[in-house]
């Protein structure tokens, strides 16, 4: 009796003490597109924060839109801005998105023998999604690329099977260059996808398509960099080749900084420019105008302000692009909104 | 209750009482708890029903047939993921029970005891895995060596029909229905092996006697016998399978279409709510995903109550003399 | 002639049956080398005392799973062991047929409604009116699976108790609920025991009702109201990622569960095979 006695107080003792030393956790979810840096942040601001401890956790961006509109979260994040109907829905507050970098989706592949970097035009990208291209040498995908041996094999195509931003920065996209994608699928976070494999988040589908031999799927960049797989030209709306970096990233929001709303939603895919990648978007966190708990909200201010500013500078590393200054300079203004 | 003796009314009473009193409370506390099960149970029916409303009231019964699967538009039918729910538990079953009664026949009828008791509490323990478990051994062991070996063969084989047309993914349903195997062997062994254990000897001895061998006795007339316990252990199994959610999301591939070859991905019940319950955005998608909760629950009931009624009769059939 | 086909196909089939009983024993060997392969490489100290770390970084571990495991389940028993022992002393010792029968098929139903169906009803239930996933739905979704297990164990073992004991209490003098309080329950606590650690084991590997209730998280949560991590919510993010080192971990994380439920079976069987020939002997 005695020693179950002492058994059940270290036990009582090795949950309790740990978790006396932690802080007050802010809860934020959302955006797999982002997540990595947004990791990044959050680590390091908790390392010169100590009290401010904020558990992200990437779940895709329709969990984010979704966990915040439950009220199950702090703030969330996501890489569509919200539309009005949903925004509508959250009755105790107004959402204020904050833009927080630009990043690219990029179509990364895994082909037997290919190491070379494959250029897409927007009928090839449009045409395999929505299965009418089903081999790797069909003659949409060869044209573009002279002098690569493309294989006489079937294309597994990967995608998301959560609701994702990423998957609607691509749908946005393939709706905008090809009409037969818009009406037969559309745009959002979860799609009717006409062929594919589901993977799970921006993880999720990069691990598919590191295991899957010749697939192609659609992840942020940092997920093909990270992951050191190949990825694809694309075909801007210019008409030139253009990769995703963090030039091409940033000319695309080069015209929407001087256009920005108000509300900071916008969409930059199919950019014009002759240099600018025309899969990017902006991703952006839900925070909520009201927040209550005076502490919670004074460390999300407090990270808003570092993240504008010295967060802004782990962009490039990470394969994202910072935010520029004039959109930087006009959410700093947004911040004295949250009450 | 014996009442006590009349000799001293007054004193007897309150002890009587007293003690009754006890027993009252007991009755009392254990029947609240009992009761709270029924009312916890109750609840969760009621919560499902009610929390699907919007969805039942918009789809009515075509939810069942649709194939539809489409959260921008809000349109949505369950078919896909009944058809991938059924298709990989039977599949299962197929590779599992000709297995599982073999092993449970061995076990009951040919093994020396002491092998038998070593065999079956190893089988056993296989039950007590977690989901999750198999599920990431399925990932990094039986995908690739599905990818690699097993799925290109069967394409080379019997590419020709259509349930084995497709590139080898290495996730889909077959792969899937071989994980949904696995785990439910130790069940339809233990309950197979449970049943067949209860055939009384003389139904054996009997056969021997005629001079039938070994094998003969055991097919032809213990078997039998436990017939009804086997198919009970089958629909248990069934059940169980069906409701299996992590080990079958991680490796079916994740796509809500109904296909007729079996190298195919696919989509269960299980599989889509855990993946899109806390990213449902509409509300209609959300009651549409409980809806489906409530479905798959329905269906579990049904066969879980064929299977305990297959098991009953077994045991009186055994030991009614 | 036909004497030797029949002997043929019965040393076949006599055979194919013993093959098919070492394959699925095997498959368990199968399971737990692979996992003290792959998990064995990875476990090291940091897996015990560090928290997880972003992907790209080495060094992390899932300490804070490891504890957010064990308050979960410890919630679990807390709530479910008495409500399903409580419950089954009523079947067993105080009620009438029908009402044994109602509570019998109610506990049976809970039993088979799929575990994810039981995370939704912990989310409708807790999460929603909370506005927080926590711990505590995640420990109320899992006792709800304790419940019916431990119900069910519990009347098995008192109906087993002989009638001669409750007798016996009964003629020395001791009320209904005395008798069985001192006499009847602790001749069956060895059988309920065991089936109150295999309850308690199966749900410490339950990932699905988790998924909503607890969710997850990258540090240590305070009390009960917060997300909460848990090792199979791990295993399964870190299995389905493409990070190298998060799979690493996984093996890790799959391995020590694996070898707990293992541990907690294997002790819970043997005491009751002890218990079981204590009795008779």
């Amino acid at each position: 009796m005695r020693t179950n006695f002492l058994i059940g107080m270290v036990v009582a003792l090795a949950t309790v003490v740990p978790t006396a030393y932690a802080a007050d956790t802010i809860n934020a979810a959302g955006a797999t597109f982002p997540a990595p840096i947004y990791q990044k942040w959050f680590q390091e601001y908790h390392s010169a924060h100590g009290d401010v401890q904020i558990n992200y956790q990437s779940i895709g961006s329709g969990g984010g839109i979704r966990q915040l509109t439950e009220g199950t979260v702090d703030f969330g994040a996501s890489d569509m801005p919200m539309n009005n109907e949903q925004i509508g829905k959250i009755t105790k507050f107004k959402v204020l998105h904050f833009p927080t970098v630009l990043g690219g989706v990029v179509p990364t592949y895994n082909i037997e023998g290919v190491n070379a970097e494959l250029k897409f035009s927007a009928e090839a990208l449009a045409g395999i999604f929505i299965g009418k291209i089903t081999k790797w040498n069909d003659a949409a995908i060869t044209r573009d690329n002279p002098g690569v041996k493309l294989p006489n094999a079937d294309i597994t195509v990967v995608h998301r099977s959560d609701g994702s931003g990423t998957t609607f920065v691509w749908t946005d996209y393939l709706s905008k260059v090809s009409a037969e994608w818009k009406g037969k699928v559309g745009a959002g976070t979860a799609v009717n996808w006409p062929v594919g494999l589901g993977g799970k988040g921006n993880e999720g589908v990069s691990g598919q398509v590191k295991q899957t031999p010749n697939s192609v799927g659609y992840v942020e960049l940092i997920y093909a960099v990270q992951n050191k797989m190949p990825y694809g030209f694309v075909k801007n709306a210019s008409g030139a080749y253009v990769k995703a970096t963090f030039d091409s990233v940033t000319a695309a929001a080069a015209g929407a900084a001087k256009d920005m709303p108000a509300d900071f939603r916008v969409s930059i895919t199919n950019a014009s420019g002759k240099t600018a990648y025309p899969i990017s978007s902006f991703t952006w966190l839900l925070i909520p105008d009201k927040i209550g708990d005076a502490t919670k909200r004074e460390a999300i201010k407090g990270f808003l302000k570092w993240m504008l500013a010295a967060g802004q500078n782990d962009a490039a590393g990470m394969s994202y692009a910072p935010l520029p200054k004039p959109i930087v300079a006009k959410e700093l203004k947004q911040i004295a909104d949250i009450k | 209750m014996a009442t006590a003796a009349q000799s001293v009314p007054g004193r007897a009473r309150t002890f009587l009482k007293n003690v009754r009193a006890g027993d009252e409370i007991a009755y009392l506390i254990t029947f609240v708890f009992a009761a709270s099960v029924v009312l916890i149970t109750a609840i969760l029916v009621f919560e499902l029903w009610v929390k699907s409303g919007a969805s039942i009231h918009k789809f009515g019964f075509n939810f069942l047939h649709t194939s539809t699967w489409d959260p921008v538009n809000d349109e949505f039918g369950a078919l896909p993921f009944v058809y991938g729910t059924i298709i990989t538990s039977i599949l299962g079953l197929l590779l599992s029970v000709p297995l599982g009664v073999g092993a449970a026949i061995f076990l009951s009828e040919l093994a020396p005891p002491k092998l038998s008791n070593a065999l079956t509490f190893l089988v056993e323990l296989l039950a007590a895995v977690p989901s999750v478990i198999f599920g990431l051994l399925a990932i990094f062991a039986l995908v690739p060596l599905m990818r690699s070996f097993v799925q290109p063969w069967l394409i080379s084989a019997f590419g020709w029909s259509p349930f084995f047309k497709g590139p080898p993914y290495g996730f889909g349903v077959l792969t899937a229905s071989m994980v949904l195997a696995i785990m439910m062997f130790p069940y339809i062994i233990s309950i197979s092996r449970e049943a067949l254990i209860q055939v009384p000897r003389e139904q054996r001895e009997a056969a021997l006697a005629l001079g039938a061998t070994r094998w003969e006795a055991t097919w032809d007339a213990v078997v039998p016998f436990a017939r009804l316990g086997i198919v009970g252990s089958v629909f248990l199994s069934l059940a169980r399978a069906l409701g299996e959610t992590m080990a079958v999301t991680m490796v079916i591939g994740n796509d809500p279409k109904i296909n007729a070859s079996i190298l195919a991905p696919g989509y269960t019940i299980a599989s889509v709510i855990a993946n899109e319950f806390t990213e449902a955005t509409g509300d209609m998608h959300l009651s549409a995903l409980i809806e489906l909760g409530l479905v798959l629950f329905l269906i579990t009931i049904i066969l879980n109550g064929l299977g305990q009624l297959l098991l009953m009769l077994t045991t009186r059939q055994g030991t009614a003399r | 002639m036909l004497i030797l086909w029949r002997k043929t196909v019965n040393g076949v089939m006599l055979t194919l049956t013993g093959i098919c009983a070492f394959v699925t024993a095997s498959a368990l060997f199968l399971i737990l080398g692979y996992l003290v392969w792959n998990g064995g490489k990875s476990l090291d100290w940091n897996f015990f005392t560090k928290l997880p770390l972003s992907p790209g970084e080495l060094g992390g571990g899932m300490a804070n799973a490891i504890i957010g495991s064990a308050k979960i389940v410890a919630l679990a028993a807390l709530i479910g062991v008495p409500v399903g022992f409580l419950s089954g002393v009523y079947i067993a010792e105080f009620s009438g047929k029908a009402m044994a029968n109602v509570i019998r098929y109610t506990a049976d139903l809970l039993n088979g409604v799929p575990s994810i169906v039981i995370g939704i009803f912990a989310w409708t239930l807790l999460v929603v009116p909370m506005h927080h996933f926590s711990a505590w739905a995640g420990g109320f979704a899992l006792s709800l699976m304790v419940i019916p297990v431990t119900l069910r164990a519990t009347e098995q073992f008192l109906g087993q108790v002989p009638l001669a004991l409750r007798e016996g209490a009964l003629a020395l003098g001791a009320s209904k609920w005395r008798s069985v309080a001192t006499v009847v329950i602790p001749a069956a606590r060895t059988g309920i025991m065991t089936g109150i650690i295999l309850g308690v084991a199966r749900v410490s590997g339950e990932t699905a009702p988790l998924l909503f209730t607890a969710l997850n998280n990258q540090y240590w949560s305070k009390g009960f109201g917060e997300p909460t991590a848990s090792l199979p919510v791990m295993i399964y993010t870190h299995a389905i990622s493409p990070y190298e080192d998060w799979h690493r971990q996984a093996w890790a994380a799959g391995l020590v569960l694996l070898g707990l439920v293992l541990v907690a079976n294997i002790a819970a069987r043997m005491v009751l095979a002890k218990g079981a020939a204590s009795q008779r002997g």
